[in-house]
């Protein structure tokens, strides 16, 4: 704890910097509100209007982890059937990858039309852009089990399902909590992606993404600033939510566990 | 030779063969019978097949051709009375000492989860294992980790078990040490031993029969019986038989190498 404090300082240090240089060069150049609003003005936007941001943080949240929370689910899931033979693997894989290649932006549209505008389709759009990397990784940890520890299963003649949620899956869970880190950052982009193209548009019912475009189309630049600091915020919550559940859930047994992943 | 009566031999192997697909042959009718209580040792240089055996006799793999029988009945089905003991110890990660020794148990399905405890819990006292019941694999060092897999194998009670070299990774104090903690549970529980190894002391010191096995292919070349009587102790390793008979095996080991 004391190390974590201790590295903090320096990135503290730089969003100081940061901040002066912004403000200096407001000053300097005269650069008018709209185009850049200094950091006191992005404060007091938030301060201002913190409870429309509270509501549409709120909004993206549940989208996100809506979407995130099926991604996790349905992506385990393939993933057991991923793992019961490499011709399935090999069948099925290749079209798993549409879902990381095919750009989300050009599904999105598809899926106003198919589902209508509203939470659900936001929800959508986040869990498909989620769903790749916890697929790819659990696979990944399943199906590279030590073969000593399947012999050892074996000769306890153990049963499929016994191997699969004894062996596989806790083998599996570092690799499962790679892509839960991958898909917390993404999952809140997926859902401000989606809220460009699907929110609902009724009053007090608009996300981050909906507030982003309302914000720029009223060019209103400190509050779109304010917007993006608590879209940021949320990706931040998500991904320090799942590293403590992976703390949780790992460093008793995983060395690896409280070492960050190079990424 | 070792059994007299007219009961079918505990385990007999008949002939026994194991092609690679690649054409190789690692076994080549190899015949073998072992009485009931045997501790038998195979030694042999690298390629002579000697884990391979194991993994026939486990069921692991398939025989290209020649009978197994374990106590009347084929390998896949004399699982439920063997243990195997593998080169590393295999411990789940995950789980805590007490959660692997749990494991066989836990599979077979027969026990209730307090039923199970209770007995590993007894078991980790009698192989000194208690006071790391609750730590993690990880935590523990290499003499320490082959401890609970051996403990883990006795917990469901073989009658047989196959060791695949479980101390070659071992510093020889450890090795010692754990040699002698095999008899003494041996000296509990009877159960028939089939023993994959390099150390000629080891094999010795453990067995009642050795068998020295020539590579390329896999054959036996010459069975060495150990008449120590049990239980063996520590003092057996410095008395002059002992070392007599491991100059003997050691000098049949370099000629079955010199034959490759």
């Amino acid at each position: 704890m004391k190390k974590l404090l201790r590295s903090a300082g320096w990135p503290l240090g730089v969003l100081v910097a940061v901040l002066a240089l912004w403000q200096g060069a407001c000053i300097a150049f005269k650069i008018p509100g709209y185009i850049l609003p200094a950091p006191p003005a992005v404060c007091a936007a938030v301060i201002e209007r913190h409870e429309s941001l509270i509501n549409a943080f709120r909004i993206t949240a549940l989208e996100a982890a809506g979407g995130y929370a099926l991604s996790i689910f349905v992506g385990v899931i393939i993933a057991f059937f991923f793992a019961q033979s490499p011709v399935i693997r090999r069948s099925f894989f290749p079209y798993t990858i549409l879902l990381q290649t095919v750009p989300i932006v050009a599904v999105a549209p598809l899926i106003l039309m198919w589902f209508g505008s509203g939470l659900r389709s936001v929800m959508l759009v986040a869990f498909i852009i989620c769903l790749f990397p916890i697929i790819a990784n659990t696979t990944q940890g399943l199906i590279t089990v030590p073969r000593n520890l399947v012999d050892l299963f074996m000769m306890a003649n153990a049963s499929r399902a016994q191997v699969l949620l004894k062996l596989r899956f806790p083998h599996a869970v570092p690799n499962l909590f790679v892509g839960l880190r991958i898909s917390a950052g993404i999952s809140v982009i997926g859902a401000i992606t989606g809220e460009f193209f699907a929110s609902s548009n009724a009053v007090g019912q608009g996300g981050l993404g909906y507030s982003i475009t309302y914000a720029n189309s009223q060019l209103q630049t400190d509050y779109l600033f304010a917007l993006v600091l608590t879209a940021s915020a949320l990706g931040f919550l998500f991904f320090f939510i799942v590293i403590f559940f992976e703390w949780l859930c790992l460093h008793h047994w995983h060395e690896a566990a409280m070492k960050p992943e190079a990424e | 030779m070792s059994d007299a009566s007219s009961t079918p031999p505990f385990i007999s192997l008949a002939d026994v063969t194991k092609t690679w697909s690649s054409g190789s042959t690692a076994l080549d009718r190899v015949s073998l019978t072992v009485a009931k209580g045997d501790f038998v040792s195979l030694i042999g240089p690298s390629g002579c097949g000697k884990s391979t055996l194991l993994r026939l006799l486990s069921g692991l793999s398939p025989l290209t051709s020649g009978r197994i029988t374990v106590d009347g009945m084929m390998p896949d089905a004399a699982r439920e009375i063997m243990s195997f003991i593998f080169q590393d110890a295999t411990l789940l990660p995950w789980r805590t000492v007490l959660g692997n020794v749990e494991l066989g148990l836990e599979l077979e399905r027969k026990s209730t989860r307090e039923q199970r405890r209770a007995k590993c819990t007894d078991l980790l006292k009698l192989v000194g294992l208690a006071d790391v019941a609750n730590h993690y694999p990880r935590q523990l060092s290499g003499g320490m980790k082959m401890r609970v897999s051996i403990a883990r194998a006795l917990a469901t009670r073989p009658k047989v078990l196959l060791m695949d070299e479980p101390f070659g990774a071992l510093d020889e104090m450890t090795r010692d040490f754990l040699n002698e903690e095999v008899l003494r549970l041996r000296d509990n529980d009877q159960f028939t031993t089939f023993f994959v190894t390099h150390s000629v002391a080891e094999a010795v010191f453990l067995s009642t029969r050795i068998i020295v096995l020539r590579a390329k292919p896999g054959r036996i070349e010459r069975e060495i019986p150990v008449p120590f009587p049990f239980p063996r102790t520590a003092a057996l390793r410095s008395a002059p038989e002992y070392l007599a008979l491991v100059g003997e095996v050691s000098a049949a080991l370099r000629a079955v190498k010199a034959l490759a």
